[in-house]
């Protein structure tokens, strides 16, 4: 049934009072159907600046070759891959929250899981583009692919994790994008519906004509439950395979067994990160605080910890490991990280990723909204200190000294990192004008029997254990879309 | 003869709705059939609706794109033109994981989106087949053929028993051809 009772002492996902579910589809819908505000034109001129520099930088790359960045023979990767495998690792949070959280019954993904995907989806465009600009000739991509060609065929080198990771990301792209889509089509429909003239016909195509009978949910359900399953591990092998670039290589302080889980947390870590940064920004913006709740603000903040935690472990097994093992390059490489020339990378790195998580553990902290928005910037920078850390100074100092040498970026590759944020922000601002940035259908399922209203209901009608009641007005507290005025009397 | 063609019982409320299929299944109406904005939970047990196969669809797809990179692999790297890479064998299986696992997963969404697609008439531009607008909103709607034999009053009686909202006789099927 769509109403069972939900145990009482679970907090409510949707707050506010008299939400119907057209009421639902009227806040969700009210960035689509209405003309852009001020906020967001400001934030999209800032954005478009920024995708415009990335346009400016990736063209003077491709113009100039790879020579216009500040990469030399020593260090041959640099703010590119950190880049690219940033990006991907932001990535991950999407497909973790529509997917996983999906097997596990979590309902607070309902309400995040729509933006969360986007996120994914723009997040790995990002990655896409390093991929391609760091090749210096991009048209040269078509060589990544096993395509039969004049020297035999000459195949691609399938042994090579540079090649899984071709098409591990090609895959989960693909596949995020089509769960993402399917899952847009119900609430595409609801605009078109609503929608007269031209709006109506743009979204009449968009929607493949989705009707909403019983059928069609049937088989919605099934898909979605499905794509769910094949996600679920998709999402860990991306990470993995990235993780593997490094891992199968000689280089010290790449060449560990720990790089998977490691990568993985590490990318669940920043995904989450950053879905809170943009959350905790677009549900005020858009007026969505009944939607995007305390509750999920403090829940993803819980991951933050479980996953941050799971890395500042990694990166202490890893010292471990390197003394243990008794090699020396492998045990130069971690004294050097923490005390040679990047010490001042590596120790942002332990501070933002591995310190301040610890923070969340303070429930006060953990459920404000602005320290929750800086933390999780705090959280992306330490993440792509992670990545420049692992790149840069294993590169910088390997086995011959007389090879050693420092890294300094030019501006065209830092103009591609900041432009590449750009072009992340523009995609987002244009998709919660355009779609709906909630999922709506999958909201609705939960208002009458995770809402408080709901919830106040029962608490009204008297039957509910005294402790119990005291225990959920407690848990309300920290909402700060509940008002708790009402809960005096009852 | 009346020109209704279908009749509609909008409710505002998914049980009241379940209660006017359970009423309307009592006095042997045939319910046309169900929109609803969002899913609504035990809805095919009770019409009767058979499972859906596409999980069995989905299986066949991943083992098509399983065989495919592996076979494709095999092919490119032992059969065509086996390379020697440091002596070490040429049908090195761990190497042929990542890929194989990444094909299936693809072949696996694709080909089960496709056939949900396929199946349920969904493709872009397709004319959108709604009886209500409102069903993509907030509105549970029944829709009963009116041809059948019984008497239009009757139905809109046991709808409104239901809690019906509000009740439509429709001269056309669907509104969104206008």
């Amino acid at each position: 049934m769509a109403s069972h009772s939900e145990s009482i002492i679970r907090e409510p996902l949707i707050t506010g009072e008299n939400i119907t579910y057209a009421q639902i589809t009227n806040d969700v819908l009210r960035p689509v159907e209405n003309k852009p505000t001020k906020a967001w034109w400001i934030g999209f001129t800032i954005a478009s600046l920024g995708a415009l520099l990335w346009v400016v930088a990736v063209s003077y790359t491709f113009w100039f070759g790879i020579g216009a960045w500040g990469l030399n023979k020593t260090v041959g990767w640099a703010w590119d891959i950190t880049g690219f495998v940033w990006w991907v690792g932001i990535g991950h949070a999407g497909t973790l929250i529509s997917a996983v959280l999906l097997l596990f019954r979590q309902n607070w993904r309902n309400s995040i899981n729509r933006s969360a995907e986007a996120m994914t989806i723009f997040a790995v465009i990002c990655a896409a583009t390093y991929i391609v600009a760091h090749m210096g000739r991009p048209w040269m991509a078509v060589y990544s692919l096993p395509l039969p060609n004049q020297y035999g065929s000459l195949w691609v080198n399938f042994n090579s994790p540079l090649i899984w990771d071709v098409f591990a990301i090609s895959t989960y792209f693909s596949v995020s994008l089509v769960f993402w889509y399917t899952g847009l089509l119900p609430d595409i429909a609801t605009i078109r519906d609503r929608a007269t003239g031209t709006m109506q016909k743009i979204y009449s195509v968009l929607s493949f004509g989705w009707t909403g009978s019983v059928k069609t949910w049937q088989r919605f359900e099934t898909v979605s439950l499905i794509l769910a399953g094949i996600s679920t591990p998709l999402v860990l092998s991306v990470h993995t395979i990235v993780s593997m670039d490094f891992a199968t290589s000689l280089e010290p302080g790449w060449h560990t067994t720990i790089f998977p889980p490691y990568f993985v947390a590490g990318a669940i870590f920043s995904g989450f990160a950053m879905v809170q940064t943009l959350l905790l920004v677009a549900r005020k913006v858009l007026g969505l605080e009944n939607y995007i709740t305390m509750f999920h603000i403090e829940s993803m903040n819980k991951i933050i910890i479980l996953t941050g935690s799971i890395v500042g472990v990694a990166y202490l097994t890893e010292f471990f490991i390197a003394w243990y093992s008794g090699v020396e390059y492998e045990q130069y490489a971690f004294i050097n990280r923490a005390t040679g020339p990047y010490w001042w990378a590596y120790w942002s790195m332990m501070s933002c990723n591995v310190i301040s998580p610890q923070l969340f553990w303070v429930k006060k902290w953990r459920t404000s909204i602005p320290f929750s928005w800086v933390l999780s910037i705090v959280v992306n920078i330490g993440m792509w200190f992670e990545r420049f850390v692992i790149i840069v100074t294993s590169l910088h100092r390997d086995y011959i000294p007389s090879s050693w040498a420092m890294f300094y970026p030019t501006w065209v590759e830092v103009s591609i990192f900041i432009g590449s944020i750009g072009v992340f922000f523009t995609l987002f601002l244009l998709f919660i004008r355009v779609l709906p940035s909630v999922a709506m259908a999958e909201v609705k399922l939960l208002l009458k029997g995770s809402s408080e209203q709901a919830k106040k209901k029962v608490l009204a009608g008297g039957h509910v254990e005294p402790e119990q009641a005291q225990f959920y007005k407690e848990s309300l507290e920290k909402f700060d879309s509940v008002e708790m005025a009402d809960y005096a009397k009852i | 003869m009346s020109s209704t063609k279908f009749i509609l019982g909008l409710f505002d409320d998914p049980d009241y709705m379940m209660d006017g299929i359970h009423k309307l299944q009592q006095n042997s109406v045939p319910i046309y059939d169900v929109y609803s904005p969002m899913p609504i939970h035990g809805i095919e047990a009770k019409l009767g609706i058979k499972d859906s196969r596409l999980g069995y669809a989905a299986f066949m797809f991943g083992c098509t794109g399983g065989t495919v990179a592996f076979s494709m692999l095999y092919y490119m790297l032992v059969y065509d033109w086996p390379n020697n890479i440091g002596g070490k064998p040429h049908f090195a299986i761990p190497d042929f994981v990542p890929i194989t696992f990444e094909w299936t997963v693809l072949f696996t969404a694709f080909g089960m989106v496709a056939t949900f697609f396929y199946a349920t008439h969904l493709f872009p531009g397709r004319t959108p087949r709604v009886m209500d607008l409102r069903a993509t909103d907030d509105r549970f709607i029944i829709a009963i053929d009116a041809k059948g034999n019984t008497p239009h009053e009757d139905i809109t009686k046991i709808l409104k028993e239901a809690g019906a909202v509000e009740i439509k006789h429709n001269d056309r099927k669907y509104v969104s051809y206008e």
